[in-house]
């Protein structure tokens, strides 16, 4: 297909940069509360959770923002996906409101039990998430049935396969290593010191992850590689992300913590770029009929829509990212816990 | 049971449960305005151990509705696909605006509200709480717009047809100020502040009754009753100008609140009663004829358009929408009342004098958070069988690729984790109220350490 860059265009980039922003900036708290059970003491319990303890909430708001803005510029992939995948995404709810309830209640009591039970439920939960959102990317790089009035017609245990799960379980291993990094850089003294550790286990899990993903795509789904025969610049991202991982053991060696996670951000960054880059113009590739498939244009809202919501965007978009850098600086350095802690 | 009713059913519950919560957010974001306006006015320790407080309860409420508002943006995708289809275009600019306008505004700033108090200075503090007063509030505004466009589609054509016919939006504008916007909005508002506000003043009435927190409850009880006088009287305005706007726009549903069947005649206003709906009368009720008429026309022989008038299939169940109606009301008139009542002792200075009155206060609480919901099931019922008013029926409404099975399984979780998390926060809400605030002597004033922070 002729590449245009049209409004449609534009807003395929636009639910990519919300839903890399998502994957950035809840990443790292899912990672964080992937690895909450490593840490055994209540206080760097506390101190790890209360590390992520004022942001998780408007970092999560990237999600629904995300799925807001499919909503209404691609309705028909909105629709499609959203009922198609009815369990997965119910699942997905289900962790997302335990997650949520856990962080809050965890520490509202003493008692032991109390703690385990809603640390266990906050970790377990932050791994399904991340692992629910990979399986959920991997089903768009393999595609799925979806018949010709745009209906999926397949079923939930269709949508696990080999390839899926390792989609998912290397978003979990990205996740591990950038919440890793992220609490090293939120940390100090001893805590940190193990935390540091894991960062670079973190990194082998995700590089093995990373490497046996990308091997997989290339030998059975060679569509995911079309756009980079056509137009080999779009190596840059390849390259990016190779460089980006590489960087971050370097900057946690020369203690650049905010370095490491600025590395580990641009990779994941480039990871969806490389994603996107794979699938354009479709966003739900069909497995039926590739003419089933819903792309950019047959699934989208009207121009009309299209441009009303890029001024919306544009408006409102610069005080969104002046209030995000805005609140990070306000919580930049080492957690203290407080009175009004977790 | 087929999936149309369970996925109803499945909305109605999680919309209903969720509604227990923001209203609570709003209503509560503006007394904290008001109280640490008052403690950076005053510098009074009082004002600042009260806002922390309620901070306190604000977050509670806040992260659960975060928590069940999430799954409401998703039901329209999972449950109401073809809806989804249908409306995109329309409701999604309404839906992307509160996205970006409002829920970044308001989970960003709160981090700074619940968790700053040792970061920024007095006054950045109070900006943030303004912010979150003031995103909460945008969300309800565009989500009010976007059920609104349900109830009365504006600004939008029809294209396509067969499977892929849908509204798109011809002029942004007018969709967003549809006929009935501005008026259900202002409704909800202040149906919000009530919730919040007489969530306060129960509690403030309760610490009252049992000899505790003097001056923090009858300084809370008072900001609180400020709140609640004005907005149960400004409901009466808004509830009014709602029910014209129905009358206009929605003939349907007006003759459902007051089982109006005889388009002939003149509309009665009852009080109460019980809606038979095969023999097409109101039985063991008390109304006053011509009332209905009165009260849209201000012509007590004006005849106004009953139930008849409409095919059998294109009206809204009756007596649910006249119950609820009629609570919702009934409700209203008793939180005027009561919070007039409460602002004339507060004149003679004996507001916290008679017990049974606190009594009552204590139990208010439940007042606005049962209007709320009636008021909802008056709105949402009373537009059946329609999902979009006049354009889309609510059985053509649904997820073509979901099974009723799927449904059943995720009804009955939603049922087991919600009625869990209600629980939870009962529990905490009682932990947080029986703790009660911070002594004064414990919290060295704010605003001094702030001082000393920053100005030296």
């Amino acid at each position: 297909m002729e590449f245009t860059f049209d409004l449609n265009t534009i807003w395929f980039i636009l639910i990519g940069v919300l839903l890399a922003g998502y994957a950035i900036l809840d990443g790292f708290d899912l990672g964080v509360g992937a690895l909450h059970l490593l840490f055994k003491k209540d206080e760097e319990r506390r101190i790890a959770m209360n590390s992520i303890g004022p942001v998780w909430d408007g970092n999560e708001v990237w999600l629904v923002t995300g799925g807001g803005a499919l909503f209404a510029a691609f309705p028909h992939v909105y629709a499609t996906v959203f009922s198609g995948f009815y369990t997965a995404f119910m699942l997905l709810l289900f962790v997302l409101i335990f997650r949520a309830v856990a962080l809050e209640f965890r520490s509202k009591q003493e008692a032991k039990w109390w703690r385990q039970m809603w640390d266990v439920l906050f970790s377990i939960a932050s791994i399904l998430i991340a692992l629910l959102a990979g399986v959920a990317l991997g089903n768009i790089v393999t595609g799925v049935p979806v018949d010709a009035n745009k209906e999926f017609a397949g079923s939930f245990f269709g949508l696990i396969t080999p390839y899926t799960v390792l989609v998912g379980i290397t978003t979990v291993a990205l996740f591990m290593m950038h919440g890793a990094i992220y609490l090293v850089m939120k940390t100090e003294g001893e805590i940190q010191q193990k935390v540091r550790e894991w960062v670079n286990n973190t990194i082998i899990f995700f590089v093995i992850c990373y490497v046996s993903t990308t091997m997989a795509t290339l030998v059975y789904f060679p569509h995911m590689t079309q756009h980079f025969k056509d137009a080999p610049f779009l190596f840059i991202f390849a390259l990016l992300n190779m460089l980006a991982v590489a960087n971050i053991p370097r900057e946690i060696y020369h203690k650049r913590e905010f370095n490491a996670f600025l590395s580990s951000c641009a990779s994941i960054a480039a990871l969806l770029a490389l994603f996107a880059a794979g699938i354009f113009p479709n966003i739900v590739i069909s497995t039926i009929n590739p003419d089933y498939s819903l792309n950019i244009y047959n699934a989208a809202s009207s121009p009309k829509t299209l441009s009303t919501m890029l001024t919306i965007a544009l408006i409102g978009m610069p005080f969104v990212i002046g209030y995000t850098i805005t609140i990070y600086w306000i919580f930049r350095g080492k957690v203290k816990l407080d009175k009004m802690s977790y | 049971m087929d999936a149309e009713i369970l996925a109803r059913i499945q909305f109605a519950f999680t919309v209903a449960f969720h509604y227990i919560y923001p209203p609570l957010s709003i209503g509560l974001g503006v007394i904290l305005v008001m109280m640490e306006g008052m403690y950076l006015k005053t510098k009074n320790p009082l004002y600042e151990q009260m806002t922390k407080f309620w901070v306190k309860v604000f977050a509670l409420t806040f992260a659960i509705g975060v928590a069940t508002g999430i799954v409401m943006e998703f039901e329209f995708g999972t449950n109401w696909a073809t809806y989804s289809r249908y409306v995109g275009d329309v409701f999604g600019s309404a839906l992307a605006a509160e996205g970006i306008f409002a829920f970044f505004l308001e989970s960003g700033f709160l981090a700074v509200l619940v968790f700053g108090w040792d970061k920024v200075k007095p006054r950045t503090h109070f900006i943030s709480t303004i912010m979150v007063s003031l995103g909460s509030m945008f969300s309800a505004v565009w989500i009010v717009v976007a059920n609104s466009w349900q109830q009365t589609p504006a600004g939008y054509h029809i294209v396509g047809e067969g499977l892929n016919v849908r509204a798109e939006i011809t002029d942004f504008w007018e969709m967003v100020f549809n006929p009935s916007s501005v008026d259900r909005l202002l409704h909800v508002l202040s149906g919000a502040w009530l919730a919040g506000a007489f969530l306060v003043i129960s509690v403030s009435a309760f610490y009252l009754l049992k000899n505790k927190h003097h001056d923090f409850a009858k300084s809370s009880f008072r900001i609180a009753l400020l709140l609640a006088v004005f907005a149960s009287l400004f409901q009466l305005f808004t509830g009014h100008q709602s029910a014209i706007g129905v009358s206009e726009n929605q003939p349907a549903k007006l003759a459902a609140m007051e089982a109006h069947f005889d388009s002939s005649s003149a509309g009665a206003l009852h009080l109460f009663g019980w809606v038979d709906e095969n023999n097409q009368k109101v039985n063991l009720g008390i109304g006053v004829p011509g009332m209905l008429s009165y009260l849209i026309y201000g012509d007590t022989q004006k005849p106004v358009k009953g139930l008849n008038a409409f095919p059998p299939d294109e009206r809204p169940p009756v007596n649910i929408v006249f119950q609820a109606y009629h609570l919702m009301v009934a409700i209203g008139v008793f939180l005027i009342l009561i919070t007039v009542l409460g602002i004339f002792l507060w004149w003679r200075g004996k507001l916290f004098n008679h017990k049974w009155l606190l009594w009552i206060f204590v139990f208010s609480v439940l007042g606005p958070q049962i209007a709320n919901q009636v008021g909802w099931i008056t709105a949402e019922v009373g537009r059946q069988p329609w999902i979009v008013y006049g354009l889309l029926k609510t059985s053509d409404a649904l997820s073509k690729a979901v099974t009723s099975e799927q449904i059943m399984f995720s009804l009955i979780l939603f049922t087991v984790i919600y009625l869990f998390l209600f629980i939870l926060f009962i529990y905490l809400l009682n932990e947080k109220i029986q703790h009660g605030p911070d002594e004064l002597e414990t919290i060295t004033s704010e605003y001094e350490k702030q001082k000393f922070i920053f100005e030296k």
